[in-house]
């Protein structure tokens, strides 16, 4: 059982990282040229997977919006990770100080302004791209990062190992790096993989809403977008990119899941 | 009680008023000229002067700002400048659109979920557990806009249940709710699974708890320590997670609302958005965020009701 | 009649197996203790006695209470024998009450589950219960707002509300003070007495038994070793097993005399109050005063103990000497050098203090092997040893405790509970410091396994002058290896003066308190 988790959920994930990346090298036909003649054909031989309203290939589309997907939200979580963990670690190395009540405090505010409405803020003043998506994604996830690093490292803190490295005359940065964070990066890898999956969905929505990536960047959002007013013509057009996300978002949820059980059940992973 | 309750106020206007200066400076001052901005690069002079002059563009920064919050506090939230209307008006006509789907979707996310995920809980291991697990897994997965859709194309398209969109307005109730019964579904299962696996989850870690087998020794059946001793325990951590939600669903339902063609704060918003109209923009983004901070407000009351140990600090 | 007749109980949880072949029985209205270390089995008896074992444990044999077998009987009618025929009281209770319920509740459930009767009513009894167990705070508190004993109080009220005729205690003292210890006992001991119920009593501590039990089960790795009649079975012991648990629950070390010396480690006038916390809105400022003008001093390679109950201001103290905290008022100095100078922890000072802790199993970083883990004070060394020197300072380290120079490459969890003290101890030796400081070090041991390490300190203090302070809460411990002791209450050094002296005529009313509440084993005839 848990093993299937871990396999199913690495098996889906390679496949679409495969996808993204031949896209860099290969696709099956350009995305550029329009066919409109050829438009909203269903899956067949010569289009695996359709043509949308333009007569694009619907698999060549795919490919190019798994790397947009994939890169924004890969972006965004490294964003996360490389200021939320840092934070976390100095906010319970200095437990209960005035230092880590401002962080604290100012993860809460984060969190007051939910991933769409930074995005929309960006968007106000700078226009929609696809970096908007990756701030205001990772803007977000720079709190959850915080908050598990600090939550995961109190604990430790309070563990006699931490106590005799003190003893030693170890500073508190360098017990973090030295002892804590070691014994937290599995929580972080696994939190990481979920973060990773809830930033595919967010950047899906951002570019549905057209926050995200604009044309002529291929995006599984933007082609849900342009499919909904052809949903009931053409069905494929709207549910095979609804279906690359959710197989990609299932299998990053899977593997994380299957990396927990693992690494270490007992992980305490934060989902919101 | 009172003093948790103090605590938790002064936290509440501390968060507003920080988050006000973030929206103020990231929308009035970040772009040097909003004025300029908002007219874009044709605009003659004298429209942008009479624009700033409207803004009161000409005045000290922190004047504005304090204008706006004085504003802001006597209901008064400017007037639009592409609709030409005070956005009072423009949010009080939109927002019983989208604050009713937001606690129409919480409602049937909870309802939902605190079945399914202490139903699962109870089962662990069983036929039960394993189906509304793997459920979750898909529910957590799905993109709620795109389960939108598919809901469109099989009720509404397909079987004529409901209409594919539109609100036809709160001057017939049943009407009203039943255009809001799809959006609400599609906003409500994504979040239901999440629900039901911190449910779960935090059950199970009470039912590992030594207070369960000391219920156990008393003469509890498995199903009576689970409901009289596991299930309020474990609404601890679920509460967190719901005041976070009810944040997502706002959001959400702005994206869902475009889905649906709701005439929603949503809709409100990317239209002025398109229209550079950033004085709509700061009003309405500043409102939701007052919603989630208030929600969260009222999420920490509500640990204090179910735990004493908060009651006392 | 047999108040329980336990016959040939096996046990096997999925495929370990865990009991094999207990035998035990109890008459109405009598005290039988169950003892033996950890992984005898002794609990899990417990349990399959309640019905109560855990998922995959398959028990054969059979279980009588009170002429039902506990093993056929099913759920629900167990569910009605819980509470009701018997009741059990864990160790930890400061987790075994619902933190969101008041105490009257929790104990009115226990009445209001097998009795038809009106929530009123059930309250009033369960008020009655909680006097009886002497309990003097209100049905109305919460658990949180209750200390140890008084929680542990509470769960002796919940378990006995129905008057069971098997009251079972699955070390019911041993997270507790020894003043609340000798307390909770007596209260045992009186309501075995008033409602003539049996008491099925879980302890690992020999003195325990032999001060309240009526019989005696010694059960050695799931099985029973040996049983009978407290005094007769103390007085005969046949098993090597329980004679060696006897020997090892008394075992004096044998520590080289101290020759006079000069101070090394002095503590002069040390206070360290926290920080004020108000109860109430406008309640007056209570500060908390955690040390109170302590003055003590120890000489070079000189032992000194000291013993005090939770929340005296020992860990405090231990924080203080080591440098972790700073303090207010006072001084610490070692070789007349301050521990701490303006608000930075002196490093030179540092170096000459290591320490050993309680918990072997929060010591150590999982995830270094030996070898780095033991080097760690070489940090405080300005020319630290490397390459082979260090190979050979490690692997001498580990030849001290007795450990082989091969388990530098090892990861903790190869490790036993007793060989992680070793460990420890041979991290804390490294560097040679002048003093160490064991902080409830052997606490966490069994009693063979304590016996041990204690060997092994006075083996060590043979090789060269060693200095410690040794922090216990068991004066039996501090006894043998201490050649001074300091006695500490609320922030207070009360009394303090050579161990063997303050341990057979103690001045102050609270070493005597402590000292009277000690259980103690009887001199034998273990022959």
């Amino acid at each position: 059982m848990r093993a299937r988790n871990l396999i199913i959920g690495a098996a889906l994930t390679a496949v679409f990282i495969a996808l993204a990346v031949m896209s860099f090298f290969w696709t099956p036909y350009d995305i550029a040229t329009l066919d409109i003649p050829g438009r909203l054909k269903t899956p067949g031989a010569a289009h695996l997977l359709g043509t949308d309203h333009f007569g694009r290939d619907i698999l060549s589309m795919i490919m190019m919006g798994a790397r947009t997907s994939i890169a924004v939200a890969l972006v965004a979580v490294g964003i996360g990770m490389a200021l939320g963990i840092p934070l976390g670690l100095l906010a319970a190395a200095r437990h209960g100080s005035l230092l880590d009540e401002i962080i604290m405090r100012g993860n809460d505010l984060i969190f007051a302004f939910p991933s769409l409405v930074i995005a929309i803020l960006i968007t106000a003043v700078f226009g929609a791209s696809a970096v908007n998506a990756i701030i205001a994604i990772g803007i977000f996830n720079v709190p959850v990062f915080a908050r598990l690093t600090r939550s995961a490292a109190l604990p430790l803190w309070e563990r006699d190992f931490i106590l005799a490295a003190r003893v030693c005359g170890k500073s508190a940065a360098r017990i973090s790096v030295e002892h804590i964070l070691p014994n937290i990066a599995n929580l972080m890898i696994v939190q990481g993989t979920i973060q990773f999956s809830l930033g595919i969905l967010a950047e899906a929505a951002l570019s549905y809403i057209g926050l995200g990536a604009q044309p002529p960047t291929a995006s599984w959002g933007r082609m849900l977008a342009d499919a909904q007013t052809l949903v009931s013509i053409a069905p494929h057009v709207a549910l095979i990119p609804g279906f690359a996300i959710l197989l990609m978002v299932l299998g990053l949820n899977l593997l994380g899941d299957g990396l927990r059980d693992w690494l270490d059940p007992r992980l305490r992973v934060a989902r919101v | 009680m009172i003093r948790y309750t103090l605590g938790r106020l002064t936290s509440l206007t501390v968060s507003l008023i920080v988050a006000s200066l973030v929206i103020f400076a990231v929308i009035e001052v970040i772009p040097g000229d909003p004025a300029a901005f908002m007219l874009g690069v044709n605009a003659r002079p004298d429209t942008i002067a009479a624009l700033r002059a409207e803004m009161g563009l000409d005045q000290p920064l922190f004047q504005r700002y304090f204008a706006w919050v004085a504003g802001m506090l006597q209901g008064d939230f400017g007037t639009s400048w592409t609709y030409k209307t005070p956005v009072a008006d423009l949010i009080s006509a939109r927002i019983w659109v989208s604050l009713p789907l937001a606690a129409y979707a919480l409602i049937l996310s909870t309802a939902i979920a605190f079945p399914a995920g202490i139903y699962a809980a109870s089962r662990r291991g069983g036929a039960g557990d394993i189906t509304i697990m793997g459920a979750t897994q898909l529910g957590v997965a799905i993109p709620n806009f795109w389960f939108a859709m598919i809901l469109v194309l099989i009720f509404a398209v397909n079987l004529r249940w409901f209409s594919a969109g539109g609100f036809p307005g709160w001057g017939n109730p049943a009407l009203a709710l039943k255009s809001l019964t799809l959006p609400a579904i599609a906003l409500a299962l994504p979040q239901a699974a999440i629900l039901a696996r911190v449910m779960r989850s935090s059950l199970l870690d009470m039912l590992g708890e030594d207070f369960i087998r000391t219920a156990r020794a008393k003469g509890l059946t498995r199903r009576q320590a689970l409901w009289r001793h596991a299930v309020r325990n474990a609404l601890i951590p679920v509460l967190t997670i719901l005041g976070l939600q009810f944040s997502f669903l706002l959001a959400g339902g702005i994206i869902i609302e475009q889905v649906f063609f709701l005439p929603g704060l949503g809709r409100l918003i990317f239209q002025s958005i398109s229209a550079r109209d950033l004085i709509v923009v700061e009003s309405v983004v500043m409102l939701l965020v007052f919603l989630v901070i208030v929600v969260n407000f009222a999420v920490d009351l509500a640990y204090a009701a179910v735990d004493p140990r908060l009651r006392r600090r | 009649m047999k108040l329980l007749d336990i016959k040939n109980l096996s046990l096997r949880i999925n495929t370990a197996p865990i009991l094999h072949n207990v035998s035990l029985t109890m008459q109405p209205g009598e005290i039988t203790a169950i003892t033996g270390e950890s992984g005898s089995g002794k609990s899990m008896t417990a349990l399959a006695i309640m019905g109560l074992l855990p998922q995959g444990a398959v028990p054969g044999g059979q279980i009588m209470l009170d002429g039902t077998d506990i093993l056929q009987t099913p759920e629900p009618a167990l569910c009605k024998m819980r509470g009701n025929t018997m009741g059990m009281v864990f160790q930890e209770p400061m987790t075994a009450l619902n933190p969101l319920q008041t105490i009257g509740a929790q104990v009115a459930e226990t009445i209001l589950i097998h009795e038809k009767t009106t929530k009123a009513q059930a309250h009033a009894s369960a008020a009655a219960m909680l006097q009886r167990v002497g309990l003097d705070q209100p049905p109305s508190r919460y658990p949180h707002e209750l200390s140890g004993g008084q929680r542990q109080r509470v769960c002796i009220a919940m378990a006995i509300a129905r008057h069971p005729k098997l009251l079972i205690a699955d070390e019911p003292t041993t997270a507790l003070d020894v003043t609340t210890q000798a307390r909770i006992l007596a209260l045992l001991r009186g309501i075995v007495r008033d409602f003539d119920m049996g008491l099925l009593l879980i302890t690992h501590d020999l003195a325990v038994v032999a001060d309240v039990a009526d019989r005696i089960v010694v059960m050695e790795k799931g099985r029973v070793v040996e049983t009978g009649p407290t005094q007769h079975l103390l007085q005969n012991m046949q098993h090597p097993y329980t004679r060696a648990l006897f020997a090892a629950s008394t075992h004096r070390v044998d520590l080289p005399a101290h020759k006079a010396a000069p101070p090394l480690l002095t503590v002069r006038g040390v206070t360290r109050a926290y920080p004020p916390s108000r109860k109430t809105l406008l309640g007056p400022r209570h500060r908390f005063k955690a040390l109170d003008d302590v003055s003590f001093h120890i000489d070079h390679g000189e032992r000194v103990g000291l013993v005090g109950e939770s929340g005296s201001g020992k860990s405090t103290l231990t924080r203080a000497i080591l440098g972790l905290e700073a303090v207010q008022q006072g001084q610490i100095t070692l070789d007349g050098q301050p521990v701490f100078t303006g608000h930075k922890p002196n490093i030179a000072v540092r170096r000459q203090m290591q320490v050993v802790f309680q918990d072997p199993y929060s010591s150590f970083n999982p995830r270094h092997r030996v070898a780095r883990l033991i080097t760690e004070p070489f940090h405080l060394l300005e020319n630290p040893p490397n390459g082979a020197a260090r190979d050979r300072a490690i692997a001498n380290a580990l030849r001290d405790v007795g450990l082989s120079p091969d388990d530098a490459n090892k990861y903790i969890h190869e490790f036993s509970g007793g060989q992680r003290q070793r460990i420890a101890i041979a991290r804390a030796l490294i560097v040679q410091p002048e003093l160490i400081i064991f902080d409830e070090a052997v606490s966490a041991l069994d009693v063979s396994v304590r016996a041990q390490v204690l060997d092994l300190i006075a083996d060590l203090c043979r090789k060269r002058p060693l200095a410690y302070l040794f922090i216990s809460h068991d004066l039996s411990v501090v006894r043998s290896i201490t050649d001074r002791v300091l006695v500490m209450q609320a922030g207070k050094i009360v009394e303090q003066g050579a161990t063997e002296t303050v341990l057979t005529r103690p001045r102050h009313p609270y070493t005597q308190s402590l000292i009277a509440a000690a259980p103690r084993l009887p001199a034998t005839g273990a022959a």
